[in-house]
């Protein structure tokens, strides 16, 4: 067995937890704890950019680490917690499918991206190009958290792991995206939330509720 | 053999010590004056000295399942690389042999408790078997990654590989640490899936199989259960901690020198353990398929990530 070095094992160990912070998310009921776990998703973003960052010599990668600080560890948890706090969701109601089901579900969804993930790998020259399929895990995990969930809230949560899930994407697969993208996805975000969080008071000032169910239905009643 | 037999002296005595440390640490916690850690032994003690009383219509498998389950429980323990590596016994079944094993004891258990035909008798071997039926995948996966990473399923020689390598971070084994724990709890009963220090609930689940035994059938079991929280311990020191555990063969001079370092091993998971349990609540018992599905999923996990960053 070929020998790893130390800061490239500690990268590995960031994309592990990542993928094991993607199925606490899963499996997770109360929406606090979700924003929780996605500012902890964001310090890990931020320590796996840094550790690249300093690996690779990549002066614009130090940038984005504290893009991601700012934004992601410290900015929109804020947010989403004062839109918590605002709005009174504390629980989402029963997701879809039970817990031990999604959990099952996002397994397969983890083999598959495992496996949609070897021949891309393959062709990635970077040091980090194992942790592409994990990338694609949380992308497709947090597909499932937004699939199965009913509140509003809850999946918009789900979304901005699935941005995660795509910056560390392309963190591992080409050492970062250009840095003009990287602003603008930032933006792009940081204007989504903003921009759902009042979609959110609307919501529920028509239905009462975050429920997206209600959506289903054109009229309030035949 | 000498070594042999000193590590086997050295599981038995030391499995009902492992216990009465946990229960004093939890003691403590609980803000309880703790009983002795000699508790454990003076109950056996106590218990040998007793008549057995046997139920009438109790039959021969009832009076031998607690000499089988011991047994079992002992050979468990002479398999496991707790003290040293290159003991005339470990190399006799590898961990896959070895988990059979363990259910073989759970069985007879089981089948003993069903035997005298009382309500909690059945009651508990259904739920154990419950139990033991999620957490052996779960237990299984956790053995394959450590085979994976050393590329052998004898449980010696995953020590040796482990513990005599460079260091380096497993992300995979972190996994497989946790689900392992996970299993150990409901696998021994302990609390997130059944309370060792209650009697006469519906919720037991351990508890109630033993409940038609009495005097040396009693004690012998006890010291089994003991015995297998001690073995489990060692099963997940062998994968997760294996530094320490004497590699010669050069006899019982260097057994004796890992003692210490053993001690301090089971002073530390017993603490854990204890902690553990102080800060969870018991689960209801419909709720132990989840936690077990949990242990499953992230030693799958584990697999997975070791798969794909070799690591």
């Amino acid at each position: 067995m070929t020998r790893i070095p130390f800061d490239l094992q500690l990268l590995n160990l960031c994309a592990a937890l990542l993928l094991l912070l993607s199925f606490a998310m899963l499996a997770q009921r109360r929406i606090v704890v979700m924003v929780n776990l996605l500012a902890m998703q964001g310090v890990l973003l931020f320590a796996a950019t840094l550790l690249l960052a300093w690996r690779t010599g990549e002066h614009h990668l130090y940038l984005s680490a504290a893009l991601t600080l700012a934004l992601k560890v410290i900015f929109l948890p804020w947010i989403l917690h004062r839109l918590i706090r605002r709005l009174q969701v504390y629980w989402d109601t029963e997701p879809l499918l039970n817990i031990s089901g999604t959990m099952l579900v996002g397994l397969v969804v983890v083999v598959f991206a495992f496996g949609l993930a070897q021949p891309i790998a393959a062709l990635a020259s970077t040091a980090t190009r194992s942790s592409i399929g994990i990338a694609l895990a949380v992308v497709l995990l947090s597909f499932i958290t937004m699939i199965t969930r009913r509140k509003a809230m809850s999946q918009v949560i789900g979304f901005l792991s699935m941005e995660n899930g795509l910056f560390f994407g392309a963190m591992s697969a080409t050492y970062g995206m250009p840095m003009i993208v990287e602003f603008g996805v930032a933006l792009d975000v940081l204007v989504a939330v903003l921009v759902l969080g009042i979609f959110f008071f609307q919501i529920r000032e028509q239905f009462d509720s975050l429920d997206l169910h209600h959506f289903e239905s054109l009229k309030e009643d035949p | 053999m000498l070594t042999q037999a000193l590590e086997l002296v050295v599981a038995l005595t030391a499995a009902p010590l492992f216990l009465g440390w946990i229960n004093q640490c939890r003691a403590w916690l609980q803000n309880r004056t703790a009983p002795s850690v000699w508790l454990p032994y003076r109950g056996i003690r106590k218990l040998f000295f007793k008549d057995a009383v046997i139920a009438q219509n109790a039959s021969a498998l009832f009076r031998l399942a607690p000499y089988i389950v011991f047994g079992t429980m002992v050979v468990a323990a002479a398999i496991i690389p707790s003290m040293g590596t290159r003991l005339p016994l470990t190399t006799a079944a590898d961990a896959i042999a070895l988990v059979g094993l363990l259910a073989t004891a759970r069985v007879f258990m089981a089948l003993a408790a069903m035997d005298v035909g009382t309500a909690f008798g059945s009651l508990g071997a259904r739920r154990e078997m419950m139990v033991g039926f999620l957490a052996e995948p779960a237990l299984l996966m956790v053995i394959f990654v450590a085979s994976m990473i050393s590329s052998t399923t004898a449980l010696p020689a995953i020590t040796e590989h482990l513990a005599t390598q460079n260091l380096a971070l497993f992300p995979s084994l972190a996994f497989t640490a946790i689900a392992f724990t996970m299993v150990l709890l409901a696998e021994n009963a302990r609390i997130p899936i059944d309370n060792p220090a209650t009697h006469l609930e519906l919720t037991m689940i351990h508890e109630a199989t033993l409940l038609e035994y009495s005097a040396r059938h009693l004690a012998l079991m006890e010291w089994a259960s003991a015995l297998k929280l001690f073995n489990y311990a060692c099963i997940g020191f062998a994968m997760f901690v294996p530094w320490g555990v004497s590699t010669g063969t050069d006899g019982p001079a260097s057994l004796l020198a890992s003692i210490p370092l053993l001690a301090v091993k089971l002073a530390v998971a017993g603490a854990a353990l204890a902690i553990i349990e102080t800060v969870s609540a018991k689960l209801r018992v419909f709720r132990a398929p989840e936690f077990l599905a949990v242990a499953f999923l992230l030693a799958v996990l584990g697999l997975l990530v070791h798969l794909l960053l070799g690591a």
